[in-house]
C-alpha cells in the first residue's frame, strides 16, 4: 500500500453540497469505463437521488479520450452542468488539460503515476494506486484494463458516502446475470472502497445522502423509449441503415421484437426488419411498405435524412405514410457524429425539393419519446405522409430517469382506407379527391380484391384521380389540398407544454433543451426576471403557439444550432411578429446547460 | 379512373381459368414512340398474365424513371402501380412485397435506371431475393433525355450523333448470376414467343427474376452503327433453346417430350421445358452459364433464353420467417403487447 495521503478537504471551506454536484470522469474509449460510469450513476440513483449522465464520447472504437459527467440534483435539475465538483482522471492523454479546465476547489481523483498534484494549488488531490489495487484484486491480468475502472467507483463511493450494497446491486444489474463478470467487478470495486477507507480521511465537500426522489422511476435512453413506442404502435416493416446516434433505436427494437413480435401460434415474425444498403433504400422501403398498408419506420441522423430527401418529397407528393426517426447529431456534413445538436430543424420541416411541408414531432422527455413514437404511426396513416420524430443524441443516447410509461390504450388509427366493400359502394372515387374538406383523401391498398380501387401512384404530376397530368389546374388542386391537409394536422399534433411564471417575456424551446431551460428559468426568476416558457412539441404550430407569440413582448427562442433555425421558422410563420424572436443558442456539440441560457437572456435584457 | 373495357366482344372472346378475357389485362394507351420495343414487351406481359390466369388485383407494378418506367401504366389496370424515383424501384418493390407477401410484383426498369443510377439498389434487391419479376428494357440509351449512352451500351458503339462509347458495358445477366439470382434470362423484344414463355415461367417463380430484354430504341438507337438496333440484334440473336412453360395445373395433362428436352420443376409444380439448340447447355450450371454468356459476348452475339435457373432459393419473406398473412392487415390484437408486458419491461428498467 502506498503512503497514506492527507485527507482531501474542500479548498475555501465551502458548505457541504448534499446531493447537488457534478462528477466528470475522463477515461480512454473502449476501456470498459462505460460500465463503471453507469454503475456509479445507478448507485446514486438507487440512493434515491435524482441523477443524470452524459457520455461525451469520440467517433472511435477504442483509444480516444472520452468523458462521462454525472450530475446529482436534489432540486431535480437534470441538464448538463458546465462546472464539476469532482474529477476522476484516468486518461494520461487529457489529464493535464482536464486539470487546467477544473473548477477551483474540485476534488481530483487520479491515477497516481500521473503526478498531477503539482499542477495547481487550488484543487484537492487524491492519487490512487490503481494498478497495484487491480493487480491485487483481479487474478486475470488480461482483464486488468477492463476492471481497473471499477476501482474508482469504489473510491468515489467511499468519498461520496454511497452505500456499497447499492454499488454491488448496480453492478449486478448492469452485467445482467454474467456471474463471473459481476464477481470480478464487485471485487475490484470493494478493493477501491477498502483502500479508500484505510488510506483516506473522509471529505465533506460533496456528499450523497439517501433520499426518496427516485422511487418507482426507470432509467432509459430516448432511443430505447422510441423503440418501445414503435413496438406498441405495431410497426410491421423496418428498413434501416446504421448511423450514430440512431442505430441503437432499431437495434433495441430488434431485441424487443425477438420477444414480443412472434405469432404465438406459429412462432413466425409479425415484423419485417431489413438492414438496407443505404438510407435511400431505407426510405424507399418505409414509404412503399406504408403505401401497401403496413406501419413502417426507419431511424437515422442528419446525413441519412439528406440522402433520404428525394424519397421524402415523393412520400409527401404521392401521400405515402411512414415514420422517420431523426436522432440528430452535430452537422454539417459528417460533423461531430458523437455529439449532440438540434441542427436539422429546417431540414426536417421542409425536407426535399419543391414545396414540401412535413409534420414533425419533438419529444422532450422519455415519456414523450415513447408516446410520440406511438402517435407518429397514427399520424402517418391518418395524414398519409412521412412523419418525422426528431430527437437528438442527448435524448437518444444518454441515460435519463423517467416515470414508467403509461400504457397507450388508444386504439390504432389506421386512417382513411377503403376496403373492398367501401370501394364497391363509393361513387366516383378519386385517390386524391378531397371529399370532406380536411385535405385528406381516401386511399386503397394494393391487393384489395373486387376489381376496384387500383390506381397508379406517381411522383410526376397527377390529378385527383391519380392520372398523369401536366394541367395547371390539376397541379394546383393537388398541391393546394396538400397545404390544407397540413393545416388540418394542427389540430392533431401535440400542443405545447407551458411553465409560466406570469410574465410578458416568453422563452420558447423544444426537445432536449427542456431541462436546461427549466433550470435557467428558476435562476432568472431568483434574479428577478420572470418568464413564461412554452415547450414546442410539434410542427405545424398549433393555436396555442399562435396565442403565445401574439401575447408576448419578446420570445427567446432557445435552440442547439448556430443559425437559429427554429427562430427562422417562427419569423417566417409570424412575419408581423418577426422582431420579437431573439435567439439563445448553444451549438458546440455538448448538451446545452442552464448557465449559457441565463447569460444570453441576461445580456439581451441588459441591452 | 379510366379503365379500358372492351365493347361487346364478337365473337365471345376467349377467357382464362379465372374467367377473364385478355382485355382485362390491358392498361392505358401507350405514349411511347410508334414501333418502340417496349410496347412489344408490354404486349407479352399482358399475354403471359392472361394465359397464366394471374389475379389482376394482386399485381403491383413498380418502376423508376425513364421510357421503360412509364410502361407499367400500359398493362394490367386491375393492379396497383408505383412509378417512383430514378433508380430506386427495387427498394419500393422491397417494402411493398414485405408489407403484403401475397402480392405479385412486377418491376419494369431500363438500362439507365438499373445499371447506372440504380445499380446499388439492383444489386441488393437481387442479393435479397425479393419476390419480383425484374424486367430491364434494355436499349443501351437514355431515350427520355434524348439519346445519351447508358452503362449497357457496348464499347465502341455509336450514338446517332456519331459519339462513340469509350467504356466497357455492364451486363445485367452475368451480374445477376454473380449475385446469386435464381432466375436469369435474356430475350429480345422482337422474339414474342420466347419472351412469352419466359414471362410465364417468371410468374411461377418465387424469388427475384432478372429478365434483360434487348429492346431497340427506334428514335435514338436504331441506326446501322448501333449494336442495339433491330437489324443488329436480329442478326446476332442466338437463342439457347426453345422454351415451353407448363403451369402446375396442366402438368398432368401435358405430355412432356423426352429426348433433348430438359425439364426444370418449380416448387409449385410448374415446369419449364428447355429444348436445347446450343449444344450441351445446362441452365442449372451457374459457372457454365457465366462461361457461355461471356463467350457469346466475345463473339458479338446476344445469347437469349433461360440463362440460369435455381428454382429452390427462398425469397425474402421466407428468409425473414414472416407470418403467412400480409403484415399490412395484421390486427392490433396481434401487434400491441399487453399492459402486463409493458409493466414487465418497465420493471426491468427500474
Amino acid at each position: 500500500m502506498t503512503a497514506a495521503l492527507a485527507a482531501p478537504s474542500p479548498v475555501g471551506g465551502a458548505k457541504t453540497r448534499i446531493n447537488d454536484f457534478s462528477i466528470q470522469v475522463a477515461t480512454v474509449n473502449g476501456s470498459g469505463s462505460q460500465t463503471a460510469n453507469t454503475v456509479l450513476l445507478r448507485a446514486i440513483f438507487q440512493m434515491g437521488v435524482l441523477v443524470s449522465g452524459k457520455n461525451l464520447f469520440p467517433s472511435n472504437i477504442a483509444g480516444l479520450p472520452t468523458w462521462f459527467t454525472i450530475r446529482a440534483s436534489a432540486k431535480g435539475y437534470v441538464a448538463r452542468k458546465a462546472s464539476n465538483e469532482m474529477l476522476i482522471l484516468m486518461n494520461p492523454e487529457t489529464a493535464k488539460e482536464d486539470i487546467a479546465k477544473a473548477d477551483p476547489g474540485a476534488l481530483v481523483i487520479y491515477d497516481e503515476p500521473l503526478q498531477l498534484d503539482k499542477l495547481r494549488s487550488d484543487l484537492a488531490y487524491t492519487p490512487v494506486p490503481f494498478q497495484k489495487l487491480v493487480t491485487a484484486s483481479c487474478p486475470e491480468p488480461k482483464l486488468h484494463k477492463l476492471v481497473k475502472n471499477m476501482i474508482y467507483v469504489g473510491v468515489a463511493a467511499r468519498l461520496l458516502g454511497i452505500d456499497m450494497e447499492e454499488v454491488k446491486k448496480a453492478i449486478a444489474k448492469q452485467l445482467k446475470g454474467k456471474t463471473k463478470a459481476i464477481e470480478l467487478n464487485q471485487n475490484a470495486c470493494v478493493a477501491g472502497y477498502d483502500w479508500a477507507m484505510e488510506n483516506l480521511e473522509d471529505q465533506d465537500h460533496i456528499k450523497v445522502v439517501r433520499d426518496n426522489k427516485t422511487q418507482g422511476l426507470i432509467i432509459i435512453d430516448g432511443n430505447e423509449a422510441c423503440a418501445l413506442g414503435a413496438l406498441f404502435a405495431g410497426v410491421t416493416v423496418v428498413g434501416w441503415y446504421p448511423i450514430t446516434p440512431a442505430s441503437s433505436l432499431v437495434e433495441t427494437f430488434i431485441e424487443y421484437a425477438e420477444e414480443y413480435r412472434k405469432d404465438p401460434k406459429t412462432g413466425k415474425s409479425t415484423v419485417a426488419i431489413v438492414q438496407m444498403e443505404d438510407e435511400l433504400a431505407s426510405a424507399g422501403v418505409v414509404l412503399s411498405a406504408g403505401w401497401a398498408g403496413a406501419r413502417s419506420m426507419t431511424s437515422t441522423a442528419g446525413p441519412g435524412v439528406s440522402l433520404m430527401s428525394e424519397f421524402i418529397g415523393l412520400g409527401y407528393y404521392v401521400e405515402a405514410p411512414g415514420v422517420f426517426f431523426n436522432v440528430a447529431r452535430t452537422g454539417p456534413s459528417t460533423g461531430l457524429p458523437t455529439r449532440t445538436q438540434q441542427s436539422d430543424v429546417e431540414l426536417c420541416a421542409k425536407c426535399s425539393h419543391g414545396d414540401t411541408l412535413h409534420v414533425n414531432l419533438y419529444p422532450g422527455t422519455m415519456e414523450e419519446c415513447f408516446q410520440f413514437a406511438y402517435d407518429a404511426f397514427d399520424l402517418a396513416e391518418r395524414f398519409q405522409t412521412p412523419i418525422f420524430v426528431v430527437t437528438d443524441l442527448d435524448l437518444g443516447m444518454q441515460n435519463w430517469a423517467s416515470k414508467p410509461f403509461a400504457y397507450p390504450a388508444k386504439p390504432y388509427d389506421r386512417g382513411k382506407v377503403l376496403n373492398q366493400q367501401q370501394l364497391a359502394e363509393v361513387k366516383d372515387w378519386g385517390r386524391y379527391k378531397d371529399v370532406d374538406g380536411d385535405g385528406i383523401p381516401f386511399r386503397s391498398l394494393p391487393g384489395t380484391p373486387g376489381g376496384k380501387g387500383a390506381y397508379t401512384t406517381r411522383g410526376s404530376g397527377h390529378n385527383a384521380y391519380a392520372q398523369y397530368s401536366e394541367k395547371p389546374e390539376d397541379y394546383l388542386e393537388v398541391v393546394d389540398r396538400l397545404k390544407r391537409k397540413y393545416e388540418t394536422a394542427k389540430s392533431h399534433v401535440p400542443g405545447p407544454v407551458f411553465r409560466n411564471q406570469g410574465s410578458d417575456k416568453g422563452v420558447l424551446a423544444f426537445g432536449s433543451s427542456d431541462p436546461a431551460v427549466i433550470e435557467a428559468q428558476d435562476i432568472l426568476a431568483e434574479g428577478g426576471l420572470k418568464t413564461d416558457y412554452l415547450r414546442l412539441r410539434a410542427l405545424p404550430f398549433t393555436a396555442e403557439v399562435d396565442a403565445f407569440v401574439k401575447e408576448k413582448k419578446v420570445v427567446y427562442v432557445v435552440e442547439q444550432n448556430r443559425d437559429g433555425q427554429m427562430a427562422n421558422l417562427f419569423r417566417e410563420t409570424y412575419p408581423e411578429h418577426a422582431t420579437k424572436f431573439k435567439s439563445v443558442l448553444h451549438y458546440d456539440g455538448h448538451a446545452i446547460d442552464a448557465k449559457s441560457i441565463v447569460d444570453q437572456i441576461t445580456a439581451f435584457e441588459q441591452k | 379512373m379510366t379503365t379500358t373495357t372492351s365493347a361487346t366482344p364478337t365473337p365471345a372472346a376467349p377467357t382464362n381459368k379465372l374467367g377473364f378475357t385478355k382485355q382485362d389485362y390491358v392498361g392505358s394507351k401507350s405514349t411511347l414512340c410508334a414501333g418502340c420495343g417496349h410496347d412489344s414487351i408490354t404486349a407479352q406481359i399482358i399475354n403471359a398474365a392472361f394465359e397464366s390466369s394471374i389475379e389482376g388485383h394482386r399485381v403491383t407494378k413498380y418502376s423508376g424513371i425513364g421510357c421503360s418506367s412509364k410502361t407499367p401504366a400500359y398493362f394490367i389496370n386491375q393492379g396497383w402501380g408505383f412509378n417512383s424515383v430514378h433508380g430506386r424501384m427495387p427498394s419500393i418493390a422491397t417494402g411493398a412485397s414485405l408489407a403484403n407477401r401475397t402480392l405479385i410484383n412486377i418491376g419494369v426498369s431500363g438500362d439507365g435506371d438499373s445499371m447506372s443510377i440504380g445499380m446499388g439498389q439492383f444489386v441488393h434487391a437481387v442479393r435479397r431475393n425479393i419476390p419480383m419479376i425484374y424486367i430491364i428494357e434494355d436499349n443501351g440509351v437514355y431515350g427520355l433525355t434524348k439519346g445519351q449512352f447508358s452503362a449497357t451500351a457496348d464499347k465502341g458503339s455509336h450514338l446517332k450523333t456519331g459519339a462513340v462509347n469509350d467504356f466497357p458495358s455492364i451486363d445485367p445477366c452475368t451480374l445477376a448470376i454473380e449475385l446469386g439470382c435464381g432466375f436469369v434470362a435474356r430475350s429480345f423484344s422482337g422474339n414474342p414467343k420466347q419472351l412469352n414463355a419466359l414471362l410465364k415461367a417468371a410468374f411461377a417463380y418465387q424469388g427475384t427474376v432478372v429478365l434483360d430484354v434487348i429492346s431497340p430504341c427506334v428514335t435514338f438507337n436504331n441506326h446501322d452503327a448501333s449494336t442495339r438496333s433491330y437489324k443488329h440484334v436480329k442478326d446476332h440473336d442466338f437463342p439457347l433453346h426453345d422454351l415451353g412453360f407448363i403451369q402446375y395445373s396442366e402438368v398432368e395433362e401435358v405430355d412432356i417430350p423426352a429426348g433433348e428436352t430438359e425439364i426444370v420443376t418449380f416448387p409449385d409444380g410448374s415446369k419449364v421445358s428447355i429444348k436445347a439448340i446450343h449444344e450441351g447447355y445446362e441452365p442449372t450450371d451457374r459457372f457454365g452459364a457465366m462461361k457461355a454468356i461471356h463467350e457469346s459476348m466475345a463473339k458479338g452475339e446476344f445469347l437469349t433464353g433461360l440463362l440460369y435457373i435455381n428454382p429452390t432459393q427462398p425469397p425474402l419473406p421466407e428468409v425473414l420467417n414472416l407470418v403467412d398473412e400480409p403484415l399490412a392487415t395484421l390486427g392490433e390484437d396481434l401487434l400491441k403487447p399487453s399492459p402486463a408486458e409493458l409493466d414487465k419491461i418497465m420493471q426491468a428498467l427500474m
